[in-house]
């Protein structure tokens, strides 16, 4: 029984009363008839007397009689509110639609490891496809130059080549510049500071600047790729372009990669001469070594080789993260959640294939002595 | 108007993996005719309208363009008969990038061998038609909804396409700019002989334009009539199809007497 709830016992059969103000919270109310003892085949009456009722009396009357239906009891009442009783007739009037109640699966492990290995080998075969179709494009490319999307090209180039110098400027300055520092403690104590140079010089150039630029790019053109390329899946515009006979991955996808391959060593050049400022910054400032002195020693210590593995080690970078952009822009489904997925897992693919390409390439370098 | 068939579905069954849309759809369009695909919300319409236009492969049976099978077609007959088409979709489906002008010159550009001055001129009639004269310049994101569906109108139609599609044409639009749309429709199905298949659950549209249509329910997951949406209203005796048509009303006046 509750201030707005009284309860008559009169066998197995109940009367209530219902009384006072309906419109606010009904949490006791429903308490109340859910630890009511109920025999089936009794009667349940309920008799009015409201000041005010809303929403709530309809839900508590709805939560009542559905129990009592499942019970087998019979429900009778009088003084219901007109309006009231118009709202639980259309709410009961609708059968509860077969199959929308269903449970929610619970799924074992194994089922979820299975899934997971299935998509994994999905995965791949779409990476397959993906570059098999870009293969195709290009070759479509060198045969009609004229049809090709130059203007986004251009505008692709712009977006992640000068746009992007501020932040790599940056980190691969700050990099060059922890390399030194870190550097600089150890070589101090044999007195050799001067190979402060060498350390940072070799390994910005052949390694780190590479890497540094296209962990950057992953970041910032890879997302925003997979980001422009999920937006069309939504907007339909990537199934317009395919009813009009145009070739996504032509027409999408091949401006897109062949702009950031192009900028990618450019870039690189950029992030090495940086990064080695950054090294000359601590060299000149910490470690009291004349520029002069320390950009010989740069010079020296750098072969061409090792120039020209980063070069090499950027354009794979530009492909693998342009690549994982498109691809993943591509894959993209029908939502906006979607989209946000898409350009998370451009980034995450980008990186991971940037790191496992890296070590790829410095196992295949060693073995050939280079 | 011939009633040569134009395009033919046969047997046609839909599905996503295991989960079934649609089944057993038998229906034919005739050349000029406007076709409407009815039925509620989450009959799969939209999923019969993607089978048509050829982004999604049927789960079964066969869609049949001028007597060719599109499915069974090499790579090359089905480009042909894509540029037989012109799509609009819902939300227009515009290049952002591009201004409407390129956007309608893009598939002029891609399938002919204009001069760069003809597909100009071509892109401003078209424009025209839509009567969206003057507006070659701006950016999609620059014009209202309204307007960027009759730009994609005129990119659809930039081809002179034998068929155009249309995805629920008036959805997002006032009346007004909804009746001008279908006027758009019935004029060009009249003056040019375009044979229109359109999606909608628009009554009034369904009644203004459509000389043959299907209806598609989400219950029996099949189709439950074909013809003149007029006729179906007169003769057909499914209560479901009766139901959707005069917008439930004459249930709702037993209901109340």
């Amino acid at each position: 029984m509750t201030d707005k709830l009284t309860v008559n016992k009169a066998g197995s059969d109940l009367e209530y009363l219902l009384h006072g103000n309906w419109k606010c919270g009904i949490d006791d109310e429903l308490a109340v008839i859910k630890n009511e003892v109920l025999t089936p085949g009794s009667k349940i009456h309920l008799n009015f007397d409201l000041d005010s009722w809303g929403d709530n009396l309809v839900c508590f009357l709805f939560s009542l009689r559905k129990m009592c239906f499942e019970k087998n009891i019979t429900v009778t009442m009088s003084g219901l509110p007109q309006g009231a009783e118009r709202l639980l007739t259309i709410a009961e009037s609708v059968p509860e639609r077969e199959g929308a109640a269903a449970d929610e699966k619970v799924e074992s492990i194994f089922q979820r490891v299975g899934e997971a290995t299935i998509d994994i080998f999905k995965d791949i075969k779409d990476a397959i496809k993906f570059t098999g179709d870009v293969a195709i494009a290009t070759k479509d490319f060198l045969f009609n130059l004229s049809h090709f999307a130059w203007k986004d090209f251009m505008n692709f180039m712009r977006d992640c080549g000068p746009s992007a110098l501020p932040i790599i400027a940056l980190i691969t300055f700050l990099v060059g510049l922890i390399l030194a520092f870190v550097g600089a403690i150890q070589l101090q104590l044999f007195g050799a500071q001067i190979f402060v140079a060498d350390l940072v010089g070799i390994g910005m150039v052949r390694e780190l600047a590479a890497i540094m630029a296209g962990i950057v790019m992953a970041g910032r053109t890879g997302a925003a790729y997979a980001a422009q390329l999920g937006t069309m899946q939504v907007n339909e515009e990537v199934d317009a372009l395919e009813t009009m006979g145009i070739s996504t991955i032509f027409f999408l996808v091949l401006p897109r990669m062949f702009s950031l391959i192009i900028i990618m060593p450019m870039l690189c050049v950029f992030a090495n001469i940086m990064g080695v400022l950054g090294g000359m910054f601590v060299g000149v400032f910490v470690l009291k070594i004349s520029p002069i002195l320390y950009y010989q020693q740069t010079i020296n210590a750098i072969r061409l080789q090792d120039f020209t593995i980063g070069i090499i080690m950027s354009i794979i970078f530009g492909v693998l993260v342009s690549g994982a952009g498109c691809l993943r822009g591509m894959q993209c489904g029908r939502s906006s959640a979607a989209v946000g997925k898409a350009t998370t897992s451009a980034v995450v693919t980008g990186i991971v294939c940037i790191i496992v390409s890296t070590a790829i390439i410095t196992v295949i370098c060693d073995f050939l002595g280079v | 108007m011939t009633s040569k068939i134009h395009i033919d579905v046969k047997d046609l069954t839909m599905a996503y993996g295991d989960f079934l849309i649609q089944k057993d759809l038998n229906f034919s369009i005739r050349r000029g005719d406007v076709f409407v695909i009815m039925g509620g919300s989450g009959c799969g319409k939209s999923t019969l309208l993607r089978h048509m236009i050829g982004l999604k492969k049927p789960a079964k049976g066969e869609i049949i363009f001028n007597g060719k099978s599109f499915w069974n077609s090499s790579k090359e007959i089905q480009s042909s008969i894509r540029n037989s088409w012109g799509v609009l979709f819902q939300s227009g489906a515009l290049f952002s990038s591009m201004t409407l002008a390129e956007n309608v010159a893009l598939p002029l550009k891609t399938h002919t061998n204009y001069s760069e001055l003809a597909i100009q001129e071509l892109v401003s009639f078209k424009l025209s038609l839509v009567g969206l004269k003057g507006f070659e310049k701006f950016y999609p994101s620059e014009i209202s909804g309204g307007m960027q569906k009759r730009a994609g109108l005129a990119r659809a139609m930039a081809l002179d396409p034998e068929i155009l599609f249309f995805d629920e044409p008036s959805a997002g639009l006032d009346p007004v700019s909804a009746k001008r749309l279908d006027d758009l429709i019935i004029e060009l199905s009249q003056s040019l002989g375009t044979t229109i298949v359109i999606v909608t659950h628009e009554l009034a549209s369904i009644f203004d334009v459509g000389t043959n249509s299907v209806f598609l329910d989400p219950v029996s997951k099949t189709m439950l009539a074909t013809g003149n949406p007029k006729d179906l209203l007169e003769n057909c005796n499914n209560s479901v199809v009766h139901e959707f048509l005069t917008r439930a009303k004459e249930e709702s006046n037993i209901n109340e007497k």
